[in-house]
């Protein structure tokens, strides 16, 4: 068995029951002096990423051109997903000289990934002093049975997610951000699309439990009861949502948010395709007017070529990403 | 106190957008998002959210936000600006992009992450001028602080070492915290007065 399953495998104060007000940041007490690491610092950096897009990127080059576009952060790695597929073997943290490198070439925030379960990777990434570790799916795991305990760090994390269950074991660990997983490195965003409608219909479906049916939903999800409780209460999950996964085109990205992301991850689909700075400049405009069809038309025009993509129902078990994780 | 709430906009380019909203409508204002030029003529007062300074200046230069906000702050708009919106309050800003535009308005320097990465980000106990019931939840994430200020800027918080982290000029209020990711919700309570009185 494994994750944490049933009732009461949560007991950090940071999810404690929330308050009347339906944000899910509200969280008690304020310490008299300055406190860092706090859960509501933490998921507080997530709140402010909404609406934006996070860029992959593997250069301080790279980085450049994503702030340039407007990019509200950038994710530091080795090689992009549409690389790691192509070209195989291990996936690993980046070089801490390329990540020091990307922090002293932008003033927008540092995202780095490391390997599921590798927690000295991530207590690398945290000394580099990077804004927010993914414990990502796309590297190679590390462990395939434990993630990394998040709440022993001050560095937020973001876990991809393809259900609500597996969102909300990820937020018992400590996950300060969710985003669903997709499929990475394919350009083709039907797993996106799938992962995100599976979490918010889940949530939906909590909506409508009473008090009764809440304790079993928690066992079917194999998640805390607290936290299903919480976000019966909110309607939504208590971290902001991102969607990952996918995404190569403007109108991909305001599917995204139209499904309700809060904000979207774009790795491969920019960098692989002919123009990188117009086509990462056109995707945040369409995340911010995702509901102006007239301003995606514009913001699709002349794009060049997209990336080529892979069709999922062809990619084999064990070439899927989103199966990486438990 | 019983005239009509007032309507209040949340520029919402980019950031925490939702947060803002939420918190106005407890304080009794109104609240809708704005993001094109023909909704900001709506509105009675503004708030900037926290969010990308960066991403939110693009944006409002690319959508034709950035000159008609400049007018209307100019003409006496009411505009509150936390984190990334007290730096787009700012007339100067230190450690910007090259390129990065601010709609401006009050007389300040202000730097940008002044207080470190992610890994300083922290939360204490703030007491603003003019909000009674004591200090409110300060929420500081990756935020600027102010550098200095001219004359007419009135400095209503200051952290225990003297950084000033929230003014007032006129109608233009900012702090470096985010109020609105705490249930408290007096600093929005204080800017709803402030379009009130400027209505």
């Amino acid at each position: 068995m494994t994750g944490p399953a049933g009732a009461g495998g949560c007991h950090h104060p940071a999810v404690e029951s929330p308050s009347e007000v339906p944000v899910s940041t509200t969280l008690p007490s304020t310490p008299e002096s300055p406190e860092t690491g706090t859960a509501r610092v933490k998921r507080g950096m997530a709140e402010q990423l909404k609406g934006g897009v996070i860029m992959d990127v593997v250069t301080p080059e790279q980085a450049k051109i994503a702030e340039d576009a407007g990019a509200v952060a950038v994710m530091a790695l080795e090689r992009v997903p549409a690389d790691i597929r192509k070209d195989g073997g291990v996936a690993r943290m980046s070089d801490p000289d390329m990540i020091e490198g990307i922090i002293g070439a932008v003033s927008i925030p540092v995202m780095a990934k490391s390997r599921i379960g590798h927690f000295v990777e991530a207590q690398v990434l945290q000394s580099l002093g990077v804004d927010y570790i993914d414990e990502s799916e796309v590297l190679t795991p590390a462990d395939e049975v434990n993630h990394s305990d998040k709440w022993s760090f001050t560095t937020p994390f973001v876990c991809g997610a393809t259900n609500l269950g597996e969102a909300l074991r990820r937020i018992a660990e400590g996950a300060a951000m969710i985003r669903s997983k997709g499929e990475a490195g394919t350009g083709n965003v039907v797993e996106a699309v799938r992962h995100l409608r599976q979490i918010k219909n889940e949530i939906a479906r909590l909506r409508g439990y009473d008090n009764h049916e809440l304790y079993a939903a928690a066992k079917e999800l194999r998640a805390p009861y607290e936290l299903v409780k919480e976000v019966a209460e909110l309607g939504k999950l208590p971290v902001v949502l991102f969607s990952a996964g996918g995404v190569a085109t403007p109108a991909d990205a305001a599917l995204m948010r139209q499904l309700g992301a809060e904000g979207v991850f774009v790795g491969s689909g920019i960098f692989k395709s002919g123009d990188p700075a117009k086509r990462a400049a056109a995707i945040v405009k369409a995340t911010t007017f995702y509901d102006d069809p007239k301003i995606i038309a514009d913001a699709s025009r002349n794009l060049g070529e997209a990336m080529v993509g892979i069709n999922c129902d062809t990619l084999p078990e064990a070439e899927r990403y989103a199966n990486r994780g438990w | 106190m019983s005239s009509s709430p007032p309507t209040i906009g949340v520029l919402a380019l980019q950031g925490d957008v939702r947060e803002h909203l939420v918190a106005l409508a407890e304080a009794d204002a109104l609240a809708r998002p704005v993001r094109r030029p023909e909704e900001l003529a709506e509105v009675d007062g503004l708030v900037l959210p926290g969010g990308e300074s960066t991403t939110i200046s693009k944006l409002a230069t690319l959508f034709g936000v950035m000159e008609p906000l400049r007018d209307r702050i100019r003409d006496g708009l009411p505009v509150y600006g936390t984190c990334a919106g007290m730096i787009m309050l700012a007339d100067k800003i230190l450690d910007g992009r090259d390129d990065q535009d601010t709609f401006g308005g009050i007389d300040m320097i202000v730097r940008r992450n002044a207080f470190g990465r992610q890994n300083e980000s922290f939360e204490t106990a703030v007491e603003v001028e003019g909000v009674e019931g004591g200090p409110v939840e300060g929420v500081f994430i990756r935020a600027p602080w102010v550098e200095s200020t001219g004359s007419g800027v009135a400095t209503l918080a200051r952290l225990d070492d003297g950084t000033v982290v929230a003014v007032r000029q006129g109608n233009l209020l900012a702090t470096s915290f985010h109020p609105e990711l705490t249930g408290d919700h007096r600093v929005h309570r204080y800017f709803v007065d402030m379009v009130r009185a400027a209505g």
